[in-house]
């Protein structure tokens, strides 16, 4: 089974489209494919626990794993401790890591 | 295949959306792990590598050109084909119609000219295929 990242790029207050990305990647989970969600820039604005219109919790519980951008964190100020349970921060090194394993579809939103 | 190779296609024009500057740091990483990185530009991308871009002064902030270091996307362009120029391997291509369109012929040494058949290829070739479209 192939793998798939999905990599955010929109929040969900500005872009209520991202409820579309957050079933698609659940119903691939509920598939049995190893599925990662990637916040980068404005997206990781729903990674804040107060943030209540949000994907995330959607997608953790279906044991997708996702990551947001460190560099989109800072520049946003939003520290680690802000962030909701098991959204883990990474490098874009790590998003290039996952691009290239083998058998893996890139899907930007 | 025995090499990894990544290939992004990016539509957005400069100074205009974050996922540009995502985009080159994507390019940036790869080609830091020995990787090498094909760009496809397409439409308002054409202009990323622009020579006649230049640096300007903050009135704002009353800053000089000097003190206000703005960053240029050609000088982000110029920079990522410097350390892709051998191994590993950075190949920006400008869509040729895109550029006519635009009128974006001058742009920073490196820079082909092709279409989305060169595309294609570098997709087919590719480890994986990154497309960042526009909204």
């Amino acid at each position: 089974m192939p793998n798939y990242i999905f990599i955010e790029s929109r929040d969900p207050f500005d872009s209520p489209d991202t409820s579309f990305l957050a079933d698609t990647a659940t119903s691939l989970k509920r598939r049995g494919n190893d599925v990662t969600v990637f916040l980068v820039q404005n997206a990781v604005l729903a990674t804040r626990k107060q943030a209540r219109k949000s994907q995330l919790p959607q997608l953790i519980e279906s044991g997708i794993a996702v990551l947001a951008d460190d560099f989109s964190l800072r520049e946003r100020g939003i520290q680690s401790d802000e962030c909701q349970a098991n959204v883990k921060t990474a490098t874009i090194d790590q998003l290039v890591d996952l691009l290239l394993q083998e058998n893996t579809r890139a899907i930007w939103h | 295949m025995a090499e990894k190779k990544l290939t992004i296609a990016i539509m957005d024009a400069p100074y205009e959306k974050a996922s540009t500057t995502t985009a080159l740091r994507i390019v940036s990483a790869a080609l830091k792990k020995g990787i090498d990185v094909n760009v496809f530009a397409y439409e308002g991308a054409v202009n990323l590598a622009m020579k006649d871009q230049a640096p300007h002064a903050n009135p704002v902030k009353g800053t000089t050109v000097e003190q206000e270091e703005h960053p240029t996307t050609k000088e982000f362009v110029r920079s990522l084909l410097e350390i892709g120029k051998g191994s590993p391997q950075l190949t920006w291509i400008n869509c040729g119609l895109c550029v006519d369109e635009r009128g974006a012929v001058n742009v920073v040494d490196g820079v082909k000219r092709g279409s989305p058949a060169d595309f294609f290829k570098m997709a087919t070739e590719s480890t994986n295929t990154l497309v960042i479209p526009t909204r």
